[in-house]
Protein backbone atom coordinates (compact mmCIF):
# COMPACT_ATOMS: atom_id res chain seq x y z
CA UNK A 1 0.00 0.00 0.00
CA UNK A 2 3.01 2.31 0.34
CA UNK A 3 3.47 2.17 -3.37
CA UNK A 4 4.80 4.95 -5.52
CA UNK A 5 1.35 6.38 -6.16
CA UNK A 6 0.69 6.96 -2.46
CA UNK A 7 4.14 8.46 -1.89
CA UNK A 8 3.74 10.74 -4.88
CA UNK A 9 0.36 11.76 -3.60
CA UNK A 10 1.77 12.63 -0.20
CA UNK A 11 4.62 14.61 -1.73
CA UNK A 12 2.11 16.47 -3.90
CA UNK A 13 0.06 17.03 -0.75
CA UNK A 14 3.01 18.59 1.03
CA UNK A 15 3.54 20.86 -1.97
CA UNK A 16 -0.12 21.92 -2.01
CA UNK A 17 -0.16 22.53 1.71
CA UNK A 18 2.95 24.67 1.52
CA UNK A 19 1.55 26.55 -1.45
CA UNK A 20 -1.75 27.28 0.28
CA UNK A 21 -0.17 28.18 3.59
CA UNK A 22 2.57 30.43 2.29
CA UNK A 23 0.40 32.17 -0.31
CA UNK A 24 -2.41 32.72 2.19
CA UNK A 25 -0.03 34.01 4.85
CA UNK A 26 1.56 36.35 2.34
CA UNK A 27 -1.78 37.63 1.07
CA UNK A 28 -3.06 37.73 4.64
CA UNK A 29 -0.26 40.14 5.49
CA UNK A 30 -0.85 42.19 2.36
CA UNK A 31 -4.32 42.97 3.73
CA UNK A 32 -3.79 42.33 7.43
CA UNK A 33 -0.78 44.57 7.94
CA UNK A 34 -2.53 47.76 6.77
CA UNK A 35 -5.62 46.68 8.71
CA UNK A 36 -3.60 46.20 11.89
CA UNK A 37 -1.79 49.50 11.42
CA UNK A 38 -5.11 51.26 10.82
CA UNK A 39 -6.58 49.67 13.95
CA UNK A 40 -3.62 50.64 16.11
CA UNK A 41 -3.38 54.17 14.73
CA UNK A 42 -7.09 55.07 14.85
CA UNK A 43 -7.76 53.64 18.29
CA UNK A 44 -8.37 56.27 20.96
CA UNK A 45 -4.88 55.80 22.39
CA UNK A 46 -3.36 55.75 18.88
CA UNK A 47 -1.46 58.50 17.11
CA UNK A 48 -4.39 59.54 14.91
CA UNK A 49 -7.53 58.63 16.84
CA UNK A 50 -10.59 58.26 14.67
CA UNK A 51 -13.44 56.58 16.44
CA UNK A 52 -15.56 56.04 13.31
CA UNK A 53 -12.83 54.33 11.30
CA UNK A 54 -11.78 52.28 14.30
CA UNK A 55 -15.29 51.11 15.10
CA UNK A 56 -15.94 50.04 11.50
CA UNK A 57 -12.68 48.09 11.18
CA UNK A 58 -13.13 46.65 14.65
CA UNK A 59 -16.67 45.50 13.89
CA UNK A 60 -15.85 43.94 10.51
CA UNK A 61 -12.81 42.15 11.94
CA UNK A 62 -14.85 40.71 14.76
CA UNK A 63 -17.60 39.52 12.48
CA UNK A 64 -15.23 37.62 10.21
CA UNK A 65 -13.38 36.19 13.16
CA UNK A 66 -16.62 35.03 14.74
CA UNK A 67 -17.56 32.84 11.77
CA UNK A 68 -16.09 29.33 12.14
CA UNK A 69 -13.66 28.72 9.31
CA UNK A 70 -15.52 25.69 7.98
CA UNK A 71 -18.66 27.81 7.59
CA UNK A 72 -16.72 30.68 6.06
CA UNK A 73 -15.30 28.24 3.53
CA UNK A 74 -18.80 27.35 2.37
CA UNK A 75 -20.31 30.82 2.62
CA UNK A 76 -17.53 32.19 0.45
CA UNK A 77 -17.93 29.64 -2.37
CA UNK A 78 -19.67 32.07 -4.76
CA UNK A 79 -17.10 34.75 -3.99
CA UNK A 80 -14.24 32.28 -4.52
CA UNK A 81 -15.77 31.22 -7.84
CA UNK A 82 -15.88 34.80 -9.11
CA UNK A 83 -12.26 35.38 -8.19
CA UNK A 84 -10.56 32.10 -9.06
CA UNK A 85 -13.09 30.67 -11.49
CA UNK A 86 -13.68 27.49 -9.51
CA UNK A 87 -14.45 26.61 -5.91
CA UNK A 88 -12.26 23.58 -5.29
CA UNK A 89 -8.52 22.93 -5.37
CA UNK A 90 -5.61 24.60 -3.63
CA UNK A 91 -5.79 27.95 -5.40
CA UNK A 92 -9.48 28.29 -4.64
CA UNK A 93 -8.82 27.50 -1.00
CA UNK A 94 -6.48 30.44 -0.73
CA UNK A 95 -9.43 32.85 -1.05
CA UNK A 96 -11.27 31.84 2.14
CA UNK A 97 -7.93 31.35 3.88
CA UNK A 98 -6.97 34.94 3.16
CA UNK A 99 -10.39 36.20 4.22
CA UNK A 100 -10.10 34.33 7.51
CA UNK A 101 -6.45 35.22 8.07
CA UNK A 102 -6.70 38.96 7.39
CA UNK A 103 -8.61 40.03 10.51
CA UNK A 104 -6.64 37.54 12.59
CA UNK A 105 -3.35 38.96 11.34
CA UNK A 106 -4.70 42.50 11.67
CA UNK A 107 -5.48 41.90 15.34
CA UNK A 108 -2.01 40.52 15.96
CA UNK A 109 -0.37 43.48 14.23
CA UNK A 110 -2.60 45.82 16.22
CA UNK A 111 -1.55 44.26 19.51
CA UNK A 112 2.14 44.20 18.50
CA UNK A 113 2.03 47.91 17.65
CA UNK A 114 0.23 48.76 20.86
CA UNK A 115 3.06 47.15 22.81
CA UNK A 116 5.43 49.84 21.52
CA UNK A 117 6.30 52.17 24.39
CA UNK A 118 4.11 55.26 24.07
CA UNK A 119 7.06 57.31 25.34
CA UNK A 120 9.06 56.47 22.23
CA UNK A 121 6.15 57.59 20.06
CA UNK A 122 5.91 60.78 22.08
CA UNK A 123 9.64 61.36 21.63
CA UNK A 124 9.21 61.01 17.86
CA UNK A 125 6.31 63.47 17.95
CA UNK A 126 8.43 65.91 19.91
CA UNK A 127 10.98 65.75 17.10
CA UNK A 128 8.32 66.72 14.61
CA UNK A 129 7.66 63.28 13.12
CA UNK A 130 4.40 62.95 11.20
CA UNK A 131 1.98 60.04 11.29
CA UNK A 132 3.59 58.10 8.44
CA UNK A 133 7.09 58.58 9.79
CA UNK A 134 5.95 57.27 13.14
CA UNK A 135 4.24 54.25 11.56
CA UNK A 136 7.15 53.25 9.34
CA UNK A 137 10.15 54.36 11.36
CA UNK A 138 8.97 53.89 14.90
CA UNK A 139 6.02 51.55 15.32
CA UNK A 140 6.83 48.90 12.73
CA UNK A 141 10.55 48.95 13.55
CA UNK A 142 10.18 48.81 17.31
CA UNK A 143 7.51 46.11 17.07
CA UNK A 144 9.26 43.94 14.51
CA UNK A 145 10.17 41.14 16.92
CA UNK A 146 6.65 40.93 18.18
CA UNK A 147 5.30 41.08 14.61
CA UNK A 148 7.54 38.17 13.57
CA UNK A 149 6.46 36.11 16.55
CA UNK A 150 2.90 36.88 15.46
CA UNK A 151 3.74 35.74 11.94
CA UNK A 152 4.90 32.34 13.15
CA UNK A 153 1.66 31.97 15.07
CA UNK A 154 -0.29 33.07 12.01
CA UNK A 155 1.45 30.62 9.72
CA UNK A 156 0.74 27.74 12.11
CA UNK A 157 -2.92 28.69 12.34
CA UNK A 158 -3.26 29.07 8.59
CA UNK A 159 -1.63 25.68 8.09
CA UNK A 160 -4.28 24.24 10.38
CA UNK A 161 -7.05 26.02 8.45
CA UNK A 162 -5.65 24.74 5.15
CA UNK A 163 -5.95 21.20 6.44
CA UNK A 164 -9.57 21.92 7.30
CA UNK A 165 -10.13 23.11 3.77
CA UNK A 166 -9.38 19.53 2.72
CA UNK A 167 -12.93 18.58 3.73
CA UNK A 168 -14.37 20.55 0.82
CA UNK A 169 -11.83 19.37 -1.72
CA UNK A 170 -9.16 21.92 -0.97
CA UNK A 171 -6.25 19.60 -1.59
CA UNK A 172 -3.12 19.28 0.47
CA UNK A 173 -2.27 17.06 3.42
CA UNK A 174 -5.54 17.71 5.19
CA UNK A 175 -7.44 16.52 2.16
CA UNK A 176 -5.41 13.29 2.10
CA UNK A 177 -5.86 12.74 5.82
CA UNK A 178 -9.64 13.05 5.53
CA UNK A 179 -10.05 11.01 2.37
CA UNK A 180 -7.84 8.12 3.44
CA UNK A 181 -8.04 8.23 7.20
CA UNK A 182 -11.70 9.14 7.62
CA UNK A 183 -13.50 7.92 4.52
CA UNK A 184 -11.42 4.80 3.88
CA UNK A 185 -10.29 3.88 7.39
CA UNK A 186 -6.60 3.87 6.35
CA UNK A 187 -5.23 5.04 9.64
CA UNK A 188 -1.58 4.65 8.63
CA UNK A 189 -1.82 7.24 5.85
CA UNK A 190 -3.69 9.55 8.15
CA UNK A 191 -1.02 9.24 10.84
CA UNK A 192 1.74 9.97 8.30
CA UNK A 193 -0.04 13.11 7.09
CA UNK A 194 -0.67 14.28 10.65
CA UNK A 195 3.01 13.73 11.48
CA UNK A 196 3.99 15.70 8.39
CA UNK A 197 1.72 18.56 9.46
CA UNK A 198 3.33 18.54 12.90
CA UNK A 199 6.80 18.63 11.33
CA UNK A 200 5.80 21.56 9.08
CA UNK A 201 4.47 23.57 12.00
CA UNK A 202 7.66 22.86 13.93
CA UNK A 203 9.83 24.01 11.03
CA UNK A 204 7.90 27.25 10.60
CA UNK A 205 7.96 27.88 14.33
CA UNK A 206 11.70 27.30 14.58
CA UNK A 207 12.56 29.47 11.59
CA UNK A 208 10.24 32.26 12.76
CA UNK A 209 11.61 32.36 16.28
CA UNK A 210 15.17 32.20 15.02
CA UNK A 211 14.69 35.22 12.77
CA UNK A 212 12.81 37.25 15.36
CA UNK A 213 15.45 36.60 18.02
CA UNK A 214 18.18 37.41 15.56
CA UNK A 215 16.56 40.77 14.82
CA UNK A 216 15.87 41.71 18.41
CA UNK A 217 18.29 44.36 19.65
CA UNK A 218 16.91 44.30 23.13
CA UNK A 219 19.10 41.30 23.94
CA UNK A 220 22.56 41.91 25.23
CA UNK B 1 11.55 83.33 24.11
CA UNK B 2 8.62 81.37 25.49
CA UNK B 3 5.50 83.12 26.70
CA UNK B 4 2.53 81.37 28.22
CA UNK B 5 -0.62 83.40 28.60
CA UNK B 6 -3.54 82.16 30.66
CA UNK B 7 -2.94 78.51 29.84
CA UNK B 8 -5.64 76.14 31.02
CA UNK B 9 -5.95 72.48 30.27
CA UNK B 10 -8.89 70.29 31.15
CA UNK B 11 -9.36 66.59 30.51
CA UNK B 12 -12.59 64.69 30.26
CA UNK B 13 -12.38 61.46 32.19
CA UNK B 14 -14.98 58.95 33.32
CA UNK B 15 -15.11 60.63 36.70
CA UNK B 16 -15.74 64.04 35.20
CA UNK B 17 -13.61 66.97 34.22
CA UNK B 18 -10.08 67.24 35.50
CA UNK B 19 -8.38 70.61 35.48
CA UNK B 20 -4.69 69.90 34.98
CA UNK B 21 -3.68 73.52 34.50
CA UNK B 22 -5.48 76.62 35.65
CA UNK B 23 -4.69 79.99 34.11
CA UNK B 24 -0.92 79.70 34.01
CA UNK B 25 1.02 82.70 32.69
CA UNK B 26 4.76 82.60 32.48
CA UNK B 27 7.67 84.04 30.54
CA UNK B 28 10.89 82.19 29.94
CA UNK B 29 13.76 84.31 28.66
CA UNK B 30 16.34 83.27 26.14
CA UNK B 31 19.29 81.54 27.81
CA UNK B 32 17.36 80.75 30.99
CA UNK B 33 17.55 77.44 32.75
CA UNK B 34 14.02 77.53 33.99
CA UNK B 35 12.90 75.02 36.59
CA UNK B 36 9.28 74.04 36.90
CA UNK B 37 8.80 72.25 40.14
CA UNK B 38 5.83 70.70 41.85
CA UNK B 39 4.59 67.59 43.60
CA UNK B 40 3.55 64.70 41.42
CA UNK B 41 0.15 65.31 39.92
CA UNK B 42 0.55 69.06 40.18
CA UNK B 43 0.32 69.46 36.40
CA UNK B 44 3.94 70.16 35.55
CA UNK B 45 4.23 67.41 32.93
CA UNK B 46 1.13 68.75 31.23
CA UNK B 47 2.62 72.22 31.33
CA UNK B 48 5.86 71.21 29.61
CA UNK B 49 3.87 69.37 26.93
CA UNK B 50 2.00 72.58 26.23
CA UNK B 51 5.31 74.20 25.35
CA UNK B 52 5.67 72.06 22.23
CA UNK B 53 1.97 71.35 21.84
CA UNK B 54 2.26 67.63 22.49
CA UNK B 55 -0.72 68.68 24.58
CA UNK B 56 -2.96 71.36 23.18
CA UNK B 57 -4.04 73.77 25.92
CA UNK B 58 -7.79 74.09 26.31
CA UNK B 59 -7.41 77.85 26.39
CA UNK B 60 -4.66 80.43 26.41
CA UNK B 61 -1.74 81.01 24.08
CA UNK B 62 1.78 79.66 23.87
CA UNK B 63 4.21 81.86 22.00
CA UNK B 64 7.61 80.44 21.15
CA UNK B 65 10.09 82.76 19.51
CA UNK B 66 7.30 85.09 18.46
CA UNK B 67 5.10 82.35 16.97
CA UNK B 68 1.73 81.56 18.44
CA UNK B 69 1.68 77.76 18.33
CA UNK B 70 -2.10 77.50 18.21
CA UNK B 71 -2.11 79.40 14.90
CA UNK B 72 0.20 76.91 13.18
CA UNK B 73 -0.98 74.15 10.87
CA UNK B 74 -0.04 70.56 11.68
CA UNK B 75 2.83 70.77 9.24
CA UNK B 76 4.12 74.10 10.55
CA UNK B 77 3.85 72.76 14.08
CA UNK B 78 5.99 69.74 13.16
CA UNK B 79 8.60 72.07 11.70
CA UNK B 80 8.47 74.25 14.79
CA UNK B 81 9.02 71.21 17.03
CA UNK B 82 12.35 70.59 15.33
CA UNK B 83 13.52 73.75 17.06
CA UNK B 84 12.40 72.41 20.45
CA UNK B 85 14.28 69.38 21.72
CA UNK B 86 12.85 67.22 24.46
CA UNK B 87 14.21 64.60 26.84
CA UNK B 88 12.24 62.33 29.12
CA UNK B 89 12.36 60.51 32.43
CA UNK B 90 12.53 57.11 30.76
CA UNK B 91 14.80 58.27 27.94
CA UNK B 92 12.44 56.95 25.24
CA UNK B 93 15.16 55.73 22.91
CA UNK B 94 14.39 53.48 19.99
CA UNK B 95 15.35 50.11 21.47
CA UNK B 96 15.85 48.44 18.10
CA UNK B 97 18.23 51.11 16.83
CA UNK B 98 21.87 51.64 17.67
CA UNK B 99 23.05 54.74 19.52
CA UNK B 100 24.19 56.46 16.34
CA UNK B 101 20.94 55.62 14.53
CA UNK B 102 18.96 57.00 17.44
CA UNK B 103 20.79 60.30 17.13
CA UNK B 104 20.41 60.31 13.34
CA UNK B 105 16.67 59.73 13.68
CA UNK B 106 15.53 63.37 14.09
CA UNK B 107 17.94 64.38 11.33
CA UNK B 108 16.42 61.86 8.93
CA UNK B 109 12.97 63.16 9.77
CA UNK B 110 14.19 66.63 8.87
CA UNK B 111 15.45 65.33 5.55
CA UNK B 112 19.18 65.58 6.26
CA UNK B 113 21.12 63.17 4.09
CA UNK B 114 22.68 60.09 5.55
CA UNK B 115 26.29 61.21 5.55
CA UNK B 116 25.65 64.65 6.98
CA UNK B 117 23.45 63.07 9.64
CA UNK B 118 26.16 60.61 10.61
CA UNK B 119 28.72 63.38 10.83
CA UNK B 120 26.46 65.49 13.03
CA UNK B 121 25.68 62.46 15.22
CA UNK B 122 29.39 61.86 15.75
CA UNK B 123 29.88 65.49 16.82
CA UNK B 124 27.05 65.10 19.30
CA UNK B 125 28.43 61.85 20.67
CA UNK B 126 31.60 63.71 21.38
CA UNK B 127 29.74 66.49 23.20
CA UNK B 128 27.95 63.99 25.46
CA UNK B 129 31.09 61.89 25.85
CA UNK B 130 29.88 58.64 24.31
CA UNK B 131 32.01 58.31 21.20
CA UNK B 132 32.90 54.74 22.16
CA UNK B 133 29.27 53.67 22.25
CA UNK B 134 28.22 54.70 18.74
CA UNK B 135 27.34 51.18 17.66
CA UNK B 136 25.97 49.93 20.96
CA UNK B 137 22.26 49.36 21.45
CA UNK B 138 20.32 51.13 24.23
CA UNK B 139 19.93 47.90 26.22
CA UNK B 140 23.68 47.82 26.68
CA UNK B 141 23.83 51.28 28.24
CA UNK B 142 23.37 52.48 31.81
CA UNK B 143 20.64 54.97 32.69
CA UNK B 144 23.02 57.92 32.60
CA UNK B 145 24.40 56.87 29.23
CA UNK B 146 20.88 56.47 27.84
CA UNK B 147 20.03 59.98 28.96
CA UNK B 148 23.19 61.26 27.30
CA UNK B 149 22.11 59.62 24.06
CA UNK B 150 18.68 61.18 24.49
CA UNK B 151 20.30 64.59 25.01
CA UNK B 152 22.44 64.13 21.90
CA UNK B 153 19.32 63.14 19.96
CA UNK B 154 17.38 66.13 21.24
CA UNK B 155 20.20 68.48 20.23
CA UNK B 156 20.69 66.96 16.78
CA UNK B 157 18.55 69.48 14.94
CA UNK B 158 20.15 72.48 16.70
CA UNK B 159 17.12 73.44 18.75
CA UNK B 160 16.89 76.78 20.54
CA UNK B 161 15.02 75.21 23.42
CA UNK B 162 15.49 71.97 25.32
CA UNK B 163 12.61 70.64 27.40
CA UNK B 164 13.49 68.17 30.15
CA UNK B 165 10.62 66.18 31.61
CA UNK B 166 11.85 64.68 34.90
CA UNK B 167 15.05 63.91 33.03
CA UNK B 168 17.00 62.92 36.14
CA UNK B 169 14.24 61.28 38.16
CA UNK B 170 15.18 57.76 37.12
CA UNK B 171 18.87 58.31 37.83
CA UNK B 172 20.97 57.94 40.96
CA UNK B 173 22.32 61.11 42.65
CA UNK B 174 25.79 60.79 41.17
CA UNK B 175 24.51 60.34 37.62
CA UNK B 176 21.99 63.12 38.18
CA UNK B 177 24.84 65.47 38.99
CA UNK B 178 26.74 64.57 35.84
CA UNK B 179 23.66 64.95 33.63
CA UNK B 180 22.87 68.33 35.20
CA UNK B 181 26.46 69.42 34.64
CA UNK B 182 26.11 68.41 30.99
CA UNK B 183 22.87 70.39 30.66
CA UNK B 184 24.50 73.42 32.21
CA UNK B 185 27.43 73.14 29.84
CA UNK B 186 25.07 72.91 26.87
CA UNK B 187 23.22 75.98 28.10
CA UNK B 188 26.41 77.98 28.50
CA UNK B 189 28.17 76.80 25.38
CA UNK B 190 25.33 76.90 22.90
CA UNK B 191 22.99 79.37 24.58
CA UNK B 192 20.14 76.89 24.48
CA UNK B 193 17.21 77.81 26.69
CA UNK B 194 16.44 74.89 28.99
CA UNK B 195 13.17 74.16 30.74
CA UNK B 196 13.44 71.57 33.48
CA UNK B 197 10.46 69.80 34.99
CA UNK B 198 11.24 68.18 38.29
CA UNK B 199 9.91 67.34 41.71
CA UNK B 200 13.33 67.68 43.31
CA UNK B 201 14.35 71.04 44.73
CA UNK B 202 17.96 69.87 44.56
CA UNK B 203 17.81 69.84 40.76
CA UNK B 204 16.46 73.38 40.63
CA UNK B 205 19.05 74.58 43.12
CA UNK B 206 21.83 72.92 41.23
CA UNK B 207 21.40 74.48 37.80
CA UNK B 208 18.33 76.66 37.37
CA UNK B 209 18.46 80.42 37.45
CA UNK B 210 14.71 80.86 37.53
CA UNK B 211 11.94 78.71 38.87
CA UNK B 212 8.19 78.38 38.72
CA UNK B 213 6.32 76.43 41.34
CA UNK B 214 3.23 74.55 40.30
CA UNK B 215 0.71 73.51 42.89
CA UNK B 216 -2.63 71.96 42.03
CA UNK B 217 -2.51 73.12 38.42
CA UNK B 218 -1.69 76.72 39.28
CA UNK B 219 1.55 78.63 39.04
CA UNK B 220 1.77 79.64 42.67
CA UNK B 221 5.12 81.36 42.66
CA UNK B 222 7.90 82.17 40.26
CA UNK B 223 11.08 84.18 40.16
CA UNK B 224 14.83 83.89 40.57
CA UNK B 225 15.80 80.64 42.26
CA UNK B 226 17.75 82.46 44.94
CA UNK B 227 14.71 84.52 45.96
CA UNK B 228 12.29 81.65 45.99
CA UNK B 229 14.74 79.53 47.93
CA UNK B 230 15.42 82.24 50.51
CA UNK B 231 11.95 83.69 50.81
CA UNK B 232 9.38 81.16 49.69
CA UNK B 233 6.02 82.91 49.82
CA UNK B 234 3.49 80.23 49.00
CA UNK B 235 2.75 77.10 51.00
CA UNK B 236 3.64 74.92 48.02
CA UNK B 237 7.02 76.61 47.70
CA UNK B 238 7.75 76.30 51.41
CA UNK B 239 6.77 72.69 51.36
CA UNK B 240 9.11 71.97 48.47
CA UNK B 241 12.01 73.88 49.99
CA UNK B 242 11.51 72.07 53.27
CA UNK B 243 10.65 68.63 52.08
CA UNK B 244 14.05 68.62 50.58
CA UNK B 245 15.63 69.29 53.97
CA UNK B 246 13.30 67.11 55.95
CA UNK B 247 14.36 63.81 54.59
CA UNK B 248 14.93 62.25 57.96
CA UNK B 249 11.88 61.12 59.82
CA UNK B 250 12.87 62.43 63.25
CA UNK B 251 13.36 65.93 61.97
CA UNK B 252 9.99 65.89 60.32
CA UNK B 253 8.37 64.72 63.54
CA UNK B 254 10.10 67.42 65.54
CA UNK B 255 9.02 70.02 63.02
CA UNK B 256 5.45 68.90 63.47
CA UNK B 257 5.48 69.22 67.24
CA UNK B 258 7.91 72.02 67.97
CA UNK B 259 7.95 75.69 67.38
CA UNK B 260 10.45 75.76 64.53
CA UNK B 261 11.82 78.32 62.13
CA UNK B 262 13.96 77.97 59.07
CA UNK B 263 16.54 80.67 58.47
CA UNK B 264 18.65 81.31 55.44
CA UNK B 265 21.96 83.15 55.61
CA UNK B 266 23.07 85.27 52.73
CA UNK B 267 26.69 86.09 52.01
CA UNK B 268 27.00 89.10 54.35
CA UNK B 269 25.15 87.67 57.31
CA UNK B 270 27.68 84.97 58.08
CA UNK B 271 30.19 87.22 59.81
CA UNK B 272 28.26 87.92 62.95
CA UNK B 273 27.71 84.91 65.25
CA UNK B 274 23.97 85.55 65.17
CA UNK B 275 22.68 82.44 66.88
CA UNK B 276 25.25 82.57 69.67
CA UNK B 277 24.51 86.26 70.31
CA UNK B 278 20.79 85.58 70.33
CA UNK B 279 21.15 82.82 72.91
CA UNK B 280 23.30 85.07 75.07
CA UNK B 281 20.86 87.95 74.77
CA UNK B 282 17.71 86.00 75.63
CA UNK B 283 19.39 83.66 78.04
CA UNK B 284 17.46 80.75 76.59
CA UNK B 285 18.92 77.98 74.42
CA UNK B 286 17.61 77.17 70.97
CA UNK B 287 17.84 73.76 69.42
CA UNK B 288 19.70 73.55 66.11
CA UNK B 289 17.82 70.77 64.34
CA UNK B 290 19.60 71.04 61.07
CA UNK B 291 22.30 73.18 59.54
CA UNK B 292 23.55 72.98 56.03
CA UNK B 293 25.21 74.96 53.29
CA UNK B 294 23.71 74.74 49.87
CA UNK B 295 24.84 75.81 46.51
CA UNK B 296 22.04 77.90 45.04
CA UNK B 297 22.68 78.97 41.45
CA UNK B 298 26.41 78.92 42.20
CA UNK B 299 26.18 80.96 45.43
CA UNK B 300 26.70 79.33 48.83
CA UNK B 301 23.76 79.76 51.15
CA UNK B 302 23.57 78.66 54.75
CA UNK B 303 20.35 77.08 55.87
CA UNK B 304 19.40 76.27 59.44
CA UNK B 305 16.36 74.93 61.18
CA UNK B 306 15.96 76.04 64.79
CA UNK B 307 13.71 74.71 67.48
CA UNK B 308 12.59 77.75 69.52
CA UNK B 309 11.47 77.83 73.15
CA UNK B 310 7.86 76.91 73.95
CA UNK B 311 7.17 80.39 75.27
CA UNK B 312 5.45 82.15 72.37
CA UNK B 313 6.42 85.65 73.43
CA UNK B 314 10.06 84.65 73.69
CA UNK B 315 9.92 82.85 70.37
CA UNK B 316 8.41 85.91 68.69
CA UNK B 317 11.13 88.10 70.11
CA UNK B 318 13.74 85.73 68.79
CA UNK B 319 12.19 85.74 65.35
CA UNK B 320 12.21 89.53 65.35
CA UNK B 321 15.82 89.52 66.51
CA UNK B 322 16.78 87.30 63.59
CA UNK B 323 14.79 89.38 61.13
CA UNK B 324 16.48 92.54 62.33
CA UNK B 325 19.76 90.95 61.30
CA UNK B 326 18.47 90.57 57.74
CA UNK B 327 18.05 86.85 57.82
CA UNK B 328 15.23 85.21 55.94
CA UNK B 329 13.08 83.66 58.65
CA UNK B 330 9.92 81.63 58.30
CA UNK B 331 7.99 79.41 60.55
CA UNK B 332 7.97 75.82 59.48
CA UNK B 333 5.86 74.17 62.16
CA UNK B 334 2.83 72.26 61.26
CA UNK B 335 2.79 71.85 57.55
CA UNK B 336 5.52 69.35 56.81
CA UNK B 337 3.90 66.03 56.10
Amino acid sequence: MWDKAVIDMIIAGIGETLYMTLMSTFMGYVFGLPLGVALAVTDKSGIKPNIVVYKILDFVSNIIRSVPFLILLIVLIPFTRTIVGKSYGSTATIVPLVVAATPFIGRMIESSLKEVDSGVVEAAQSMGAGTFTIIFRVLLVEARTSILVGATIAIGTILGYSAMAGTVGGGGLGDIAIRYGYHRYQADIMIVTVLLLIVLVQIFQTIGMFISNKLDRRRR
Amino acid sequence: MITLENISKTYQTKDGTVEALKDVSLTIEKGDIFGIIGMSGAGKSTLVRCLNFLERPTSGTVTVDGKDLSQLSQKELRLERRGIGMIFQHFNLLMQKSVIDNICFPLKISGVNKQAAKKRAEELLEIVGLTQKANAYPIQLSGGQKQRVAIARALATNPKILLCDEATSALDPQTTKSILALLKEINERYGITIVIITHEMAVVREICNRVGIIGDGKLVEHGAVIDVFSHPKSDAARELVLRNTGENRELVETLETQNCVRIVFSENSSFEPVIANMVLKFGMPVNILKADTKNVSGIARGEMILGLPEDEKLADDMINYLKERNLAVEEVSGYVG
